[in-house]
């Protein structure tokens, strides 16, 4: 492989490893809490992404009045886009808030594979929702975003989608860093993923601090998969599930429950799976990324910054 | 202060509390001892909101608050300093301590009662950033406590706060306790250590088996030949 091919694999694994790790920290949020695996949280990257479909469509289309405005100038572009993530990445939210109410919280204290299945569940009707109500075929995404080449070394080039979903993942996974770090309600997060029943002895309600998990991790997650239709032009009712299965080994891979385990495990693995695909064929980065899970699970089960996992289990 | 009427909980099918009834009043030490699985910590749940009662009442200051969430009788000043100290391993000391003041927002307040927590405790003012997890077991039990403070409690009920240490730190733990209650806090205190707790209490109770079998003077019960039989390890 030359030299410029592989600086353009990294390039295209570190835009893929944002992506992994915007949806690998909502499987690890919810997971440090409840020490529970949202099956369904690949249903919130989908729907995201879908969501972020009828936005772009709708505000862009000729029919609604600001449509001039927001394609008229960069200004105008940079808000639509704003607008798109906020609405899409809110609805995700608050269905994943709605989700935990309705399908998690009545199991909170049945046996440990009653809420898994039901996570299942929920999969399974959203994927069916999306597949009956809106369409089972691909649909093309929006291409409002102009994708110029920003930067190119040699062959390789980087350009301006991935730059923003390059730059977009890492401001929101520092916001993220900060908040859990340094905010009050933050650190009452941090506190009941460690020791539940204590925190509601500080005072925190408890109830609460799941919920803003559950709409914080779905949030970021829909961003992700507005990303995911943007840069690869499609979606389907189904393409929540492969990169689902890979976020969640990203989260493992950093140690599942630690968020900046969940970041770099996204990073390490979009990495280590686009120079893969680099060296082999594209062919084989399915089975890079699961041998990873499998490999991490045999000889770290803790994982690359775990620490929960060996407290938790 | 604390009213506790006919307090049934159960696990399941089995039932830890028979209808306990007892009463804490205001600037007191109260002990509850009894042996293992005679149902001390599962008392001072109940009053904490994290378990729920079967029936029976808790009013405290007037107000029932039996079956009240856990974070909701916190915010009334009921503060619970768990068995097994149940710190926050992977926060710092500084950080447990600020979760302890989680709903204060009176600024001024929690840095003073900051600068108090080390006053009593200043290992942990030298271990401020260290992480929960790896202080010894007799830091630990003072950061619970300093934490526990931090909530600036009207009653504080303390589950073992002997447990697994050294004489001397017990020693001190105690003394910091009968300070407490100097400055105004109403003290509920499980101990199996009863020679120690029936000193320094006002009132105690003897649980046996979900059962008040007991209750007197620390002194009385202290002088009682079942409680010196059965507790002191003396006959
Ligand atoms: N989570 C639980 N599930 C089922 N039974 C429980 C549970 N917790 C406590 N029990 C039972 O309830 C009874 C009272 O337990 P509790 O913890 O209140 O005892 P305790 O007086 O605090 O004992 P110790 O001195 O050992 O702490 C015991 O028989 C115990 O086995
Ligand atoms: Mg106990």
């Amino acid at each position: 492989m030359s030299a410029d091919l592989i600086i353009q694999q990294l390039v295209n694994g570190v835009t893929l490893g944002g992506m992994y790790a915007l949806i690998a920290l909502g499987y690890t949020l919810v997971y440090g809490i409840l020490l529970m695996i949202n099956f369904a949280h690949s249903e919130m990257f989908m729907g995201g992404a879908y969501v972020g479909l009828g936005m772009l469509t709708w505000l862009s289309s000729d029919s609604f009045p600001a449509s001039s405005f927001f394609k008229g100038s960069t200004f105008g572009l940079i808000l639509l886009f704003l607008i798109v993530f906020a609405v899409a990445g809110i609805t995700i939210g608050v269905l994943g808030v709605i989700i935990e109410r309705v399908a998690y919280r009545p199991l909170r204290h049945a046996p440990r594979l009653a809420p898994l299945i039901s996570a299942i569940g929920v999969s399974i009707f959203l994927q069916n929702a999306v597949l009956l109500w809106i369409d089972s075929k691909a649909i093309p995404y929006p291409s409002l975003f102009p994708v110029r080449q920003v930067i190119s070394i040699g062959g390789a080039s980087l350009n301006s989608l991935q730059l923003l979903i390059v730059v977009a993942s890492l401001v929101l996974l520092l916001i993220l860093d900060t908040f859990v770090s340094k905010t009050r309600i933050g650190k009452a997060m941090r506190a009941t993923s460690q020791d539940r029943e204590a925190a509601g002895l500080m005072g925190i309600d408890i109830n609460y601090i799941i919920a803003l998990a559950f709409f914080i991790g779905p949030a970021l997650g829909a961003v992700a998969g507005i990303f995911h239709g943007m840069y690869y032009g499609t979606v389907i009712f189904s393409m929540g599930f492969i990169p689902g299965i890979k976020s969640f080994t990203a989260a493992v891979l950093g140690g599942i429950g630690n968020l900046r385990g969940a970041m770099l495990g996204g990073f390490v693995l979009g990495i280590v799976e686009s120079l893969g695909a680099g060296f082999l064929s594209t062919g084989y980065k399915d089975v890079i990324a699961f041998g990873i899970l499998i490999l991490v699970l045999i000889f770290r089960p803790g994982g690359l910054l775990g620490e929960s996992v060996v407290e938790k289990v | 202060m604390l009213v506790v009427r006919d307090l049934r909980t159960s696990y399941g099918k089995i039932e830890a509390l028979k209808g306990i009834s007892i009463t804490v009043n205001d600037g007191e030490i109260v002990t509850l001892i009894g042996a293992n699985g005679a149902g001390k910590s599962t008392t001072l749940k109940t009053i904490s909101g994290q378990l729920a009662p079967v029936a029976g009442s808790i009013e405290f200051n007037g107000e029932n608050i039996a079956g009240m969430p856990a974070h909701k009788v916190t915010a009334k000043g009921i503060i619970q300093v768990p068995e097994g100290r149940r710190i926050f391993s992977r926060m710092t000391v500084l950080e447990n301590l600020e979760m302890g003041a989680y709903l204060r927002d009176d600024k001024d307040g929690i840095a003073a009662d900051l600068e108090h927590v080390f006053e009593l405790f200043p290992r942990l003012k030298e271990r401020i950033s260290q992480k929960g997890g790896t202080l010894s077991g007799g830091e630990q039990q003072m950061l619970a406590m300093g934490r526990g403070l931090m909530a600036n409690p009207k009653l504080l009920m303390l589950d073992e706060p002997s447990m697994g240490l050294a004489p001397v730190v017990v020693e001190t733990i105690f003394e910091i306790i009968q300070k407490l209650n100097a400055d105004g806090i109403t003290v509920l205190l499980v101990e199996q250590n009863a020679n120690l707790a029936l000193s320094i209490a006002d009132r105690g109770y003897v649980l046996e088996t979900g059962e008040i079998k007991l209750e007197g003077t620390g002194k009385e019960l202290l002088a009682n030949d079942d409680v010196r039989k059965a507790y002191l390890g003396e006959g």
